[in-house]
């Protein structure tokens, strides 16, 4: 009996390994962003479609987008791209991808195979971007208004449910602020 | 092709550590000797093929090759030389290599200075460091080889180091907190080579305590120097943040500090044997943990390195095997080291455990903050929350104040037993002048009754008072001053130091604290602000032209009490290759005070804002740890590490003899 509490620290420390295991596979839906409300911070990166045209925030859309944070690595993105898809389809905002440490390659072959439903694809293959944006992982989206301020977060897969609950509000919301600002 | 060079030096790196961790080891235990023998080249080997692959990613580097990735990624053509050469510790998978390089030298240095030390043990020393080799250059290999290439088409230019990475103090950082943090694998390699040997004496914590000292005072040069590169880097005019990243550290400097207490014990009195071994054990996981937090992506911070699971998953598994491998070896081999003398109430054993408990209790407190967040997580199953620094110092200063009123007397207590008698003999006077003169100096100066403050000044005069009494009545018997200061042992002093550094670093964390103040202003040129004694003037700024970067750089004079003080020149930095802004702050540290002035954005009207500091003893932080790691290296040089030329059965049958003499010390 007195020698079982000489195994306390390896127990102890087996219970740690398992949270910690635990830990590295948890959604990474962390703190709020601190960007919510403000602007989208610039970059000047390349971007899947336009060559060697270096993007920058003034070839955004002056509407409100989604901007939303990919890598043909990702599973979650995977269930997420039918419903940017089908959102692409019927016109209802435009959405903006970013290639979030990810190759060129890589990244084409898996629109090509599953669809694009992307207006624009930054590149932001080091993930300095990523940095700036607060970007803990893809898949991450963030919802901008016309003027091109954050003004809504969605860290994780988005599901259809989340689509109609959280997203598609938030969307119409500015784009009716963005038409009565424009009449 | 010289990169790959670099790769395939790192391969036969790794190949010869697989032999080092099985071979030497396997001897050890069947008493081969050819294969024990081999322990010293194979590490030597080890080391050889480490520096080469070092030297060729310096050399890509040095010469712009951005076909490799992580040159790509962190060089520049126009980053100044110094930087390039450090830029290989800049990111994740150089800093990786030169960590690993680190152990490599760490494993020469026990091969070469431990010639004392019977083979078979050395034998068992090297091998487990050369296990841990495997895992570390295996990690790189396969997750992160910094010799990766960006083929067929590389990028004509690199995309910059880190901006907040071009700095001095990034130089030497790194390279002493790694330094700091492998040694720890030295004393862990002692302790898994005891419990496999099954001898652990005072011979044992004698070959092992100079390596846990100097791994211990490298430690804290490198914990200190991020502090400083944190407070005049980063411009929150903060120098510590309980960040997820700076605690893993901390943790293992303080079951470092635990450990060399305890070692002391197991030296002189042949006690605390297996908690001993635990703590080398632990300090060693701390380190890996460290290593984990930062590399794993597991907690999110301002400095961690890369976010990847795989990267993640393969640490925690060498993490599980290694650590919990040698707890699973301490569970079953610890009870054959009994510790054989007891000791009395008020001995000096028992202030040691009492250090080594408020230590332990210290570390596993930050561990619970630092890790709480994602435990809560996984159980929550999704929500997050965040452990702020209230927590850490509610627990963390009480704890170090109930350590500082230990500290002033465990130094005095001796051995064995200790008669309280002489306790209160030596130290009545000590505690009546710290609390009369403690109270006395702060009231006298402000005029007021600051509670903070004056709980500081006693602490401190009452470890300062009784350092001296303790030093006078050690000298007292003898004939002269000079003869008797000459008597006592550099390890004596070395502790006295590290002592005195230490309720430095105390006295100043907790003075400025109390007494910092800031103020952010809005200021056109010629407009003035306040703020204590000191009047800072705006006078405008110009733009100035760095190697690799554009700035504004301000100008502002500042004046006490109406009477000029100094001109300083902060800068808002902007890094062209990598369109990144950086500020460079203007600051004025003097012994008692600093005046720090961060220049923020310009405004359309031509004003700019600022935030003005200033932050009284907040060089005593630093100052003291240099006290501290001073300390800690005059102990190591103490003769008595090398005097003793022991042959294998000699130092097996050696006790702590010495132990009586040790009331001195």
């Amino acid at each position: 009996m007195k020698n079982l509490k000489l195994f306390l620290p390896v127990i102890v420390f087996a219970v740690l390994a398992v949270f910690m295991w635990r830990g590295l596979y948890l959604d990474s839906r962390t703190l709020p962003s601190m960007l919510i409300d403000r602007e989208l911070p610039d970059f000047e990166l390349r971007t899947l479609e336009l060559g060697d045209q270096l993007a920058t925030v003034e070839d955004l859309p002056d509407e409100p987008f989604i901007l939303n944070i990919w890598g043909s690595y990702c599973l979650p993105c995977l269930q997420e791209n039918p419903i940017f898809m089908a959102a692409r389809e019927q016109d209802l905002v435009p959405i903006i991808g970013v290639n979030y440490k990810d190759t060129d390659n890589a990244a084409r072959e898996w629109l090509d195979i599953n669809g694009n439903p992307f207006t624009l694809n930054i590149v932001d293959d080091t993930g300095r971007y990523g940095i700036d944006l607060g970007v803990y992982g893809a898949p991450e989206t963030f919802i901008v208004d016309a003027n091109g301020f954050i003004r809504y977060k969605h860290i994780g897969t988005i599901d259809y449910r989340a689509w109609q609950d959280e997203i598609m509000p938030v969307v119409r919301q500015l784009q009716s602020e963005n038409q009565v600002a424009g009449s | 092709m010289i990169p790959e060079l670099g790769n395939f030096a790192l391969i036969l790196a790794f190949c010869l550590s697989i032999v080092l961790g099985t071979l030497p080891i396997i001897g050890a235990a069947r008493d081969n000797t050819l294969w024990m023998s081999l322990a010293r080249p194979l590490t030597a080997g080890v080391f050889v093929f480490l520096s080469i692959s070092l030297v060729i990613l310096g050399y890509s580097f040095v010469t712009d090759d951005f076909s490799v990735q992580f040159v790509a990624n962190h060089s520049n053509t126009n980053l100044p030389l110094q930087y390039k050469i450090t830029a290989v510790w800049g990111g994740h998978e150089g800093s990786f290599l030169f960590w690993t390089w680190m152990l490599g030298g760490w494993m020469l240095a026990v091969a070469i200075f431990s010639k004392s030390v019977p083979e078979e043990f050395i034998a068992r020393v090297l091998g487990v460091m050369g296990l841990i080799c495997v895992g570390y250059t295996l990690f790189m290999l396969a997750t992160s080889n910094p010799f990766d290439r960006v083929l067929p088409l590389p990028p004509a230019d690199g995309a910059d180091l880190n901006a907040a990475l071009q700095d001095f103090a990034f130089i030497v950082h790194p390279p002493s907190l790694y330094m700091g943090y492998v040694g720890f694998s030295v004393v862990f390699a002692f302790a898994v080579a005891a419990l496999l040997s099954g001898r652990l004496d005072a011979a044992w914590a004698r070959w092992c305590r100079p390596w846990a000292n100097a791994a211990w005072a490298i430690l804290t040069l490198g914990l200190s120097l991020g502090s400083w590169w944190a407070y005049y880097e980063l411009g929150w005019g903060g120098w510590w943040a309980w960040d997820p990243v700076e605690n893993p550290p901390l943790i293992t400097w303080l079951l470092g500090a635990a450990m060399i207490h305890s070692l002391a014990a197991t030296e002189k009195r042949g006690v605390f044997k297996s908690w001993t071994v635990l703590l080398a054990i632990m300090a060693f996981a701390s380190s890996l943990l460290g290593t984990f937090i930062t590399r794993s992506g597991l907690l999110t911070s301002v400095h961690a390195f890369a976010t990847d699971p795989t990267r993640g998953v393969y640490i925690l598994g060498f993490l599980g095997l290694i650590v919990g491998g040698s707890l699973l070896l301490y569970a079953i081999r610890a009870p054959i080291l009994k510790s054989e003398f007891g000791f009395g109430n008020w001995s000096r054993e028992v202030f040691l455990l009492a250090n080594n408990l408020i230590l332990v209790v210290a570390s596993a407190a930050i561990l619970l903050g630092t890790l709480y967040p994602m435990v809560y997580q996984a159980v929550s199953g999704g929500d997050l929350i965040s452990v702020g620094p209230p927590y850490f110092n509610t627990i963390f200063v009480p704890l170090m104040g109930i350590l500082v009123v230990l500290l002033g007397i465990g130094p005095v207590a001796r051995w064995k037993r200790t008669s309280r008698e002489y306790l209160r003999q030596q130290l009545t006077r000590v505690a009546i002048a710290a609390v009369v003169l403690g109270v006395a100096i702060p009231v006298l100066l402000t005029m007021s009754v600051p509670l903070g403050t004056i709980g500081v000044c006693v602490l401190a005069l009452w470890i300062m008072f009784s350092m001296l009494r303790d030093v006078a009545s050690k000298v007292a018997n003898k004939p002269s001053l000079m003869a008797g200061l000459k008597s006592l042992p550099v390890s004596y002093w070395g502790m006295q130091l590290a002592h005195f550094g230490f309720v430095m670093t105390m006295a100043g964390a907790c003075l400025t604290s109390i007494y910092s103040i800031e103020r952010s202003v809005l200021l056109q040129a010629g407009q003035q602000a306040d703020l204590g004694r000191y009047t800072f003037v705006f006078e405008g700024t110009r733009p100035v032209q760095g190697p690799n970067y554009i700035a504004d750089e301000g100008t502002i004079r500042v004046l006490r009490e109406g009477e000029f003080l100094r001109t300083l020149h902060p800068q808002k930095q902007l890094y062209t290759a990598s369109n990144t802004p950086a500020t460079h702050m203007g600051i004025d540290g003097r012994f008692l005070r600093d005046l720090f002035v961060t220049l923020g954005d310009p405004r359309d009207n031509g004003a700019w804002s600022m935030t003005l500091y200033v932050k009284p003893f907040v060089r005593w932080i630093w100052l003291g740890t240099i006290f501290i790691a001073f300390g800690g290296i005059l102990a190591v040089t103490d003769k008595r590490y090398r005097r003793y030329k022991v042959s294998k059965q000699a130092a097996a049958d050696e006790q702590p003899a010495e132990a009586r003499l040790a009331g001195e010390h």
